[in-house]
């Protein structure tokens, strides 16, 4: 068993009630573990959500955190997505500064990077980009010489490749 | 199809689930529960002085009954009473249902009167907890909570309910089956792995049973019996375990870990097999994780997949009920014997094992004529009890001695805090084991520290008519703490001394209308035992003014490894050195 220190990536599919996400983040926080992103939102199924996980926490320890999520009531069902197994993606809005001949520079930037301008001000550009997390790192950082006036990304979220769904997937854990 | 209000469909859902006793005490917010309990249902209040007694109460019952044990309270305050013997039922995975009063819905989150967020609260101390908003939800709630309490690894759920919600009509409809799709625990071992722990169980030369409180939980000591003696297989049970194996069998090397005896910690230390039966490699019975078993391959059977792997590495991991695994560990061990060269010859082993026995048994040192010791009060106590006796304990230097000296022949006789060492358990779940098992004797022995933390339950047992024994080992001190002082702190006492005169526990007693007695010498420790189990109609205390001196032995230091074991306190060498002394 490698300890290595690691984001992982795990999608938990849940039931739709109210206190779940308390409880899925107080397994993390008990453990004192910062959760990196978590996205949440509907399924294909009613009645049932998706949180997708992004935390940094070795591989002992998480394997701990993923048997007590299993534990959980109304959690249905786990994944861990193996590094490259995965479809990853997220959506960022970031408001930019753009007064005068930045704002030309700002939108040719948006153009190769395939994204869309939402809102303009006189003195700002706001843009939504989507795509791998790596890929909004890159614009981040080069919208960040222009200022950024305010920030927000959705956190990741993931489908496991090829052509089974999370309920047909058997769960590391489980099979002990 | 019948309309009633929301406490009354919580009630006969409560009946159809078999519940005939509720530990509580009323308020506000519960009101709407006691109205209709005066007649309009079969299910008896035990009123108690605190809640947490009610709690404790609760898992002493399920503890002795194997049954869900139930506690009510009401809102905010009665409700985190509750929070302790919650926690507690978590740890030790005792099946209870906490029904709880909830402020009205319209305002539950704007700080109202005696509201707690009591569903946040409990989050990380439940198996699961419910918030009830809709009263057309009681009925299917509550039998979920009981399916959820009761299966897979028990535990404690909690069941808040809005006093809205409690007075609202609502037709009863007892629900046809159980909606809880992330709810499915393995029960049925899997056989390949079944086979792979019995090829490691043949080829053993030093094998040993590590028995937990699984056991007990799946009622499997007849399984558990036959498996150890269709193999020759010795037997360890842990504290929580104890009884789920005659202790009288010589296969039985009874408690191991920090206090445990001496044969049963060195036998898991040069064991080349642990057959894990429902136990969890506790730090209390490991010592330093390291040093533990370290030739020892591993089966673990648990029901539950997360104690498997957590603290010790495992080569058989078997999922599923105790009862379901060690039966079919039974069964695929007779085959394989039956079919091969017989029993494998392991006397080696148990004779080393026996050789042990009689060299390091428990001991103490009663003079007749010097002060008390605390072991003997515990063999005496047996030794006028009968093997359907009900021994229920605290946590300290007493739930030791208890532990040690008792002898337990039958599973669901011992009672205790195990995991959450909760000071205060003992009383409370004597009453509430004595109304599980009211044809038992039920004897609680306990610290004078933990006693005076829920003594007001002798109230309860007064007015509610159940009668227990509990005999205080009364040292004046807050003993455990006390001997970590002496033997890690330079005997530097701090924070613990209790005095064995306040109060006067002769007198507490009787001004909770129980028979209170004192024992000051060793001569006078029989008459007062015979006294005490000649009452039936009432509550006995007994003081016994223990030595203060005296010691659990043997003893594994706090981070030590098992091989460092202490076995008596001449083999004590003090130490003033700060970072050799232990941390918990």
């Amino acid at each position: 068993m490698t300890n290595h220190q690691a984001l992982h990536t795990i999608s938990v599919l849940v039931e739709d009630r109210p206190g779940v996400l308390t409880r899925v983040a107080g397994l993390f926080a008990a453990r004192g573990y910062n959760i990196d992103s978590l996205a949440v939102g509907p399924t294909e199924t009613p009645g049932l959500s998706r949180m997708t996980i992004v935390v940094n926490v070795e591989d002992n320890p998480l394997e701990q955190v993923t048997k007590q999520l299993n534990k959980l009531v109304n959690v249905i069902k786990i994944l861990e997505h193996e590094r490259g197994s995965a479809v990853e993606r997220e959506l960022m809005l970031a408001k930019i500064r753009a007064q005068g001949d930045v704002r030309a520079r700002i939108m040719e930037i948006c153009e190769v990077f395939r994204v869309n301008i939402v809102d303009v001000t006189a003195t700002t550009l706001t843009v939504e980009a989507s795509g791998k997390p790596e890929k909004l790192e890159a614009l981040r950082e080069l919208l960040n010489e222009y200022g950024i006036v305010e920030l927000s990304r959705t956190g990741r979220i993931a489908l496991a490749r090829g052509d089974r769904g999370i309920r047909e997937r058997v769960l590391k854990s489980a099979s002990a | 199809m019948t309309k009633m209000s929301g406490a009354e469909a919580l009630l006969r859902a409560l009946e159809e689930e078999g519940v005939e006793n509720i530990f509580g005490i009323p308020g506000g917010a519960s009101m709407p529960i006691y109205d209709p309990l005066v007649d309009k249902s079969s299910i008896r209040h035990i009123l108690c002085r605190h809640e947490q007694g009610a709690g404790h109460a609760a898992e002493g019952y399920a503890w002795a009954t194997g049954k869900v044990g139930v506690c009510m309270a009401t809102s905010g305050p009665g409700a985190t009473n509750l929070v302790t013997p919650l926690a507690d039922a978590k740890m030790d995975s005792v099946p209870i249902v906490a029904i709880t009063g909830q402020v009205p819905t319209p305002v539950v989150g704007n700080d109202a009167f005696q509201e707690a967020d009591i569903t946040g609260i409990t989050m990380p101390i439940t198996k699961h907890n419910f918030l009830v908003k809709d009263p057309a939800d009681i009925v299917h709630t509550v039998r979920e909570a009981f399916h959820i309490a009761s299966t897979g690894r028990p535990g404690p759920v909690l069941i808040d309910l809005p006093k809205d919600v409690l007075i609202a009509s609502t037709t009863y409809k007892w629900p046809d089956s159980i909606t809880l799709p992330g709810y499915k625990p393995t029960t049925k071992g899997n056989n390949r792995q079944v086979s792979e722990a019995v090829k490691l169980i043949v080829k053993a030369k030093r094998p040993v049973l590590y028995v937990g409180g699984g056991v007990i939980k799946a009622d499997a000591s007849k399984e558990l019996f036959q498996l150890a003696t269709t193999g020759n297989l010795p037997v360890i049970t842990t504290l929580m375990a104890r009884g789920a194996f005659p202790d009288s069998h010589e296969l039985c090397l009874g408690m191991p870990g920090m206090h445990g005896n001496y044969t049963a910690v060195t036998a898991m230390q040069k064991s080349d097999l642990l057959i894990t039966l429902g136990a969890r490699f506790d730090d209390r019975v490991t010592g330093k994780l390291a040093g533990f078993a370290p030739q020892a391959k591993v089966i673990h059977v648990d029901i539950d997949p997360a104690e498997i792997g957590k603290n010790r590495a495992v080569d058989v991991p078997i999922v599923g009920d105790c009862r379901d695994v060690i039966g079919k560990l039974h069964a695929e061990l007779a085959k394989r014997q039956d079919e091969g060269d017989g029993l494998p010859d392991r006397s080696a082993w148990i004779d080393q094992l026996h050789a042990w026995q009689e060299e390091f048994p428990y001991k103490y040192d009663q003079q007749p004529d010097g002060a008390l010791k605390p072991q003997y009060c515990v063999e005496r106590l047996r030794a006028f009890a009968d093997d359907d006796t009900i021994v229920v304990s605290g946590v300290g230097q007493h739930q030791m001695y208890a532990s040690q000296f008792w002898g337990f022949e039958k599973p669901r006789h011992w009672i205790n805090s195990g995991g959450l060492g909760t000071m205060g358990f003992a009383v409370p779940a004597a009453m509430g084991a004595k109304v599980g098992q009211p044809n038992k004797r039920v004897v609680a022995i306990d610290g004078d520290g933990c006693f005076q933390m829920t003594a007001q339950e002798l109230a309860t047992s007064a007015t509610e008519n159940i009668p227990f024994v509990t005999a205080i080992l009364n040292n004046g001190y807050l003993g455990m703490v006390r001997q970590w002082q002496e033997l890690f702190f330079d005997e530097r006492y701090s924070g613990v001394w209790l005095d064995p005169n306040v109060p006067d526990y002769v007198k507490l007693a009787e001004a909770y209308g129980a028979v209170g007695l004192r024992v000051d010498s060793p001569g006078e420790v029989d008459a007062a035992i015979e006294k005490a189990y000649s009452v039936t109609d009432r509550s006995v205390v007994i003081d016994f003014r223990v030595d203060p001196s005296e010691m659990v032995f043997p003893m594994v230091p706090s981070g030590a490894s098992n091989d460092d074991i202490i076995v008596g306190p001449e083999a004590i060498t003090p130490t003033t050195d700060p970072a050799e002394a232990p941390i918990a």
